[in-house]
């Protein structure tokens, strides 16, 4: 999923110092997974919101509403139930849903409510870590399913640097060396041979070096 | 101008059994302060950010939570539970400018001890020295109820003081 946190709520508050009305928006996608920008975290947000603008002596009026999506046309459109009633709209899904509201509904002053962080996943309870990158081109085959573009500092290719140290990278020692963990792995599971095929020098276009990416898929299209 | 807090206090079933049961005459000699009020729930986990928060937009100038001992909750768990929702609304005050210090935690053993008064006491002379709550719109009388839920109503005595 993609992980997110909510932005500092002043750095909020001040956003939407012009706004008399506001639409906080949730997001039942992964910010919902994440606790980010769900049901719960709209109603959070809302009531900081007016707080805050009270602590500057004036009144916030809210609308808290959460869609399925924020990443699709048809979640966007319903955004229209609530026309006129709003000054802007603090969305709380990831960096996509703002810019699709942006895309969509050029008339409409959009702010974003969290942080977009990385695609990842929950190791426990309140703690998630980054496990893919998006990179375009994924190797994990030949990893024992392990990301070194996402869990090396470096995204090196071809084995560990010579930071790694007792399975631990150098940039901190809460940050496992997936390449020993890509090597242990492969040792346990027979397939140590993958450890020896060179990685030929990346082409990272496909990683968004090359601009924005876009994925055409000529069975779907109308 | 003298100012009394409205201080909400959030506590489970267990750690105000023994302050319900002595009703409000009775909290009152024992030395709750004025402008204190008592929301009592099933557990102190039950409790979410958004209720707190409420409290702050209802016109509390501060709040205290009161659950069970963190390893000896009812509930398990619950307390816990409720101490991390505490940090999550200071972190979100200190953000506003507010003294995060306007709610606090406090765990507590089951039944009535004086620490229970204390607690309140506690926040009643911090929340004094801090003033009103600056969420507050002087222009606009405060709703009196903070989550809405039960007020410290007279109950029938018989529950023992430790």
């Amino acid at each position: 999923m993609i992980i997110a946190e909510r932005k500092p709520v002043d750095e909020i508050v001040e956003m939407v110092a012009d706004a008399k009305r506001v639409l906080v928006l949730g997001c039942r996608g992964c910010v919902s997974v994440c606790s980010a920008g769900g049901e719960r975290e709209v109603e959070i947000l809302a009531s900081l919101l007016r707080l805050g603008a009270r602590k500057q002596g004036r009144e916030l009026k809210t609308i808290e509403a959460t869609m399925v999506r924020q990443c699709d046309r048809e979640y966007i459109e319903a955004i229209d139930q609530w026309a006129g009633k709003y000054d802007a709209i603090v969305s709380m899904a990831c960096g996509v849903g703002v810019n699709f509201i942006a895309n969509l509904r050029p008339d409409d002053i959009v702010y974003p409510g969290v942080n977009t962080g990385c695609m990842g996943g929950s190791a426990e309870q309140g703690i998630w870590t980054e496990q893919c990158a998006g990179c375009g081109n994924c190797v994990l085959h030949l990893t024992g399913g392990l990301c070194p573009v996402a869990r090396c500092a470096k995204s090196l290719m071809n084995g560990p640097c010579g930071g790694s140290q007792n399975g631990e990278c150098e940039i901190n020692k809460d940050v496992p060396c997936i390449w020993q963990s890509i090597h242990d792995r492969l040792i346990r599971t027979g397939r140590r041979a993958d450890m020896d095929r060179v990685a030929p020098i990346r082409d990272w276009s496909s990683a968004g070096h090359g601009g924005p990416r876009k994925v055409v898929r000529d069975d779907l299209t109308v | 101008m003298s100012f009394t807090p409205d201080i909400q206090i959030f506590c489970c079933h267990y750690t105000s059994q023994q302050a319900i049961a002595e009703g409000a005459a009775g909290l009152k000699e024992d030395g709750l302060p004025a402008g204190a009020t008592i929301n009592r729930l099933p557990c102190s986990g039950k409790l979410e950010v958004s209720t707190l928060l409420k409290a702050f937009e209802d016109g509390a100038d501060g709040v205290c939570v009161v659950g069970c001992p963190e390893d000896k909750c009812h509930n398990v768990s619950g307390s816990k539970r409720a101490a991390h929702r505490v940090v999550a609304v200071r972190r979100a005050l200190a953000e506003l400018g507010v003294e995060g210090e306007r709610i606090e935690m406090f765990h507590l053993e089951r039944g009535f001890h004086p620490e229970f008064i204390d607690a309140a006491v506690l926040m009643h002379e911090r929340v004094s020295g801090f003033g009103p709550s600056p969420f507050k719109d002087e222009k606009k009388p405060v709703k009196k109820k903070a989550a809405g839920k039960a007020a410290a109503k007279p109950a029938k005595k018989g529950a023992k003081k430790k």
